[in-house]
């Protein structure tokens, strides 16, 4: 029984992970979600900047990460658009080009944000740290159009601008390391302020440039995630899959304690 | 020649590249311009590169009929489909969005939600407190999976409600998992910061002086 305990079948576990992701999806509770820092300190700096202000929104991801970066990027959207923040939209991650249009289409239309006025979205160059370098210059010599093919200088929104020096805030949502790329060559170079949305596994990656303030705030995975939808007071997505990643949290930590447990006891016996 | 042109190359570029990077002067900043055109207009090369690549990995695979070698015709019907709806039409074309998020985007996503049942038997069988080293390891991870979700403090909180500490003690879940990732995380965090960089520093130098020259590829 031990021996069988300590060696457990995996599918048993495939199981239990499946109905602890099954069950709350059926029956939704509400769990009480408690704010970080630092999204809230990304939060705080968007609800401050003046009406007219422009933000960028990178979505350096793909759909293998969507799951918990699409939820940060709906969120703040939505308070970009509340607050009259313009938006530019891109990507660095050729994959991102559909799921970034669509999703700030769909938030748009939500909030009757006008395309070309109050965002833009300038889709998928190559090249990563030549176009952050490239944009530092001129935006409009990397994106000689947005993604629908309308020259970006004849885009009414960025009539008055150029480079990072009319962009208040970049923010980077990212599976991945170019969260680093962008602080390497937007913040060191030009000083931009930046922001980052990452998913779960990079999170311990991000902390020694929020330390240094290199990145101003972090949406850290889905618990960020909820968390900034409780910040602009609008629940989706990000509430609800926290609520479910929790069953799926606590169910690892009681199989790993009775896993302990049982490996104690068979090795008391074993002696 | 073949290996002198490249190694001069590579040694004017990084040189003039590298004092751009000290003068703030017209001259210095319409040369780190231009370089940096030129390199975004070599970038999309890469793509087309790696593209012949990947076909001449399957092309192999299938003229040696290797295991699953019948798979590879998959890679060269999803290129192909992608590229005759793609490149005509653009990304914007329905069709090309519409396998894109009914082929590509789930099977992706499905992939990656794999994920979660492979790691939770991994915890399952990695995480035994055999030393003290794995102890560690042990309790740091249930700290940080508890405080990352709102159920930790729930828990926390009720417990912590049965002693007189119920007030000044409260999230103590997401407080202890913050605490782990802004003071021994970020620790070890900077330490492999400034290794890797004082790596990839005496690596760059090393390649402009053709120190280093793996990157050329074999023979003459």
């Amino acid at each position: 029984m031990l021996t069988k305990l300590v060696n457990m079948d995996r599918r048993i576990v495939f199981i239990l992970v499946a109905l602890a992701v099954i069950i709350p999806m059926l029956f939704p509770i509400s769990l009480p979600v408690s704010i970080s820092e630092p999204t809230r300190n990304l939060y705080d700096f968007i609800d401050e900047l003046p009406a007219g202000s422009a933000i960028m929104l990178v979505f350096d991801y793909g759909p293998s990460s969507l799951a918990e970066l699409n939820p940060m990027a709906k969120a703040i959207l939505k308070q970009c658009f509340d607050k009259d923040v313009k938006v530019i939209g891109l990507t660095l991650y050729a994959v991102g080009t559909t799921m970034g249009s669509d999703l700030m289409k769909e938030v748009a239309e939500e909030k009757g944000a006008v395309n070309g006025e109050d965002y833009v979205f300038l889709g998928f160059r190559p090249g990563n740290e030549l176009v952050i370098l490239g944009m530092g210059t001129d935006i409009a010599s990397i994106y000689e159009t947005d993604f629908y093919g309308t020259p970006t200088t004849e885009l009414p929104m960025m009539e008055n601008i150029k480079n990072y020096d009319q962009i208040d805030l970049v923010v980077d949502l990212s599976s991945g390391n170019l969260t680093e790329v962008w602080i390497t060559f937007a913040n060191v170079q030009f000083n931009q302020q930046i922001a980052a949305g990452v998913t779960g596994v990079i999170i311990s990656q991000m902390y020694p440039y929020l330390q240094t303030g290199q990145l101003i705030g972090l949406i850290s995975g889905i618990a960020g995630a909820a968390e900034y939808e409780r910040l602009i007071n609008s629940p989706s997505k990000g509430i609800l899959w926290i609520n479910i990643e929790s069953f799926v949290h606590l169910l690892i930590v009681i199989l790993v304690i009775i896993g302990n447990i049982a490996f104690f006891v068979q090795q008391e016996k074993e002696e | 020649m073949k290996r002198q042109i490249p190694l001069i190359l590579c040694f004017l570029f990084g040189v003039v590249m590298l004092l751009t990077q000290f003068s703030p002067h017209s001259l210095s900043q319409g040369v780190y311009e231009e370089v940096l055109n030129w390199a975004r207009i070599i970038t999309p090369f890469a793509l087309v590169f790696s593209t012949i690549t990947l076909l001449q990995t399957h092309i192999t695979r299938i003229r040696r009929q290797t295991e699953h070698w019948q798979y590879s015709f998959l890679v060269f019907a999803g290129i192909a489909i992608m590229v005759v709806v793609g490149i005509p039409f653009g990304p914007q074309n329905p069709v090309f969005e519409w396998l894109f998020n009914n082929v590509q985007l789930p099977m992706d996503a499905t992939m990656f939600s794999l994920l979660a049942f492979f790691i939770a038997s991994a915890a399952y069988r990695a995480f035994r407190a055999r030393n003290t080293e794995a102890s560690l390891l042990l309790i740091t991870a249930i700290i940080v999976m508890l405080g990352n979700v709102p159920v930790g403090d729930l828990i926390w909180n009720k417990l912590i409600s049965l002693t007189p500490w119920a007030e000044t003690a409260a999230d103590g879940s997401s407080w202890a998992k913050q605490w782990i990732l802004d003071n021994p995380n970020l620790s070890a965090r900077r330490g492999i910061i400034l290794g890797v960089s004082l790596g990839v520093i005496s690596q760059s130098i090393r390649i402009i002086l053709g120190i280093e020259r793996s990157y050329l590829g074999g023979g003459d």
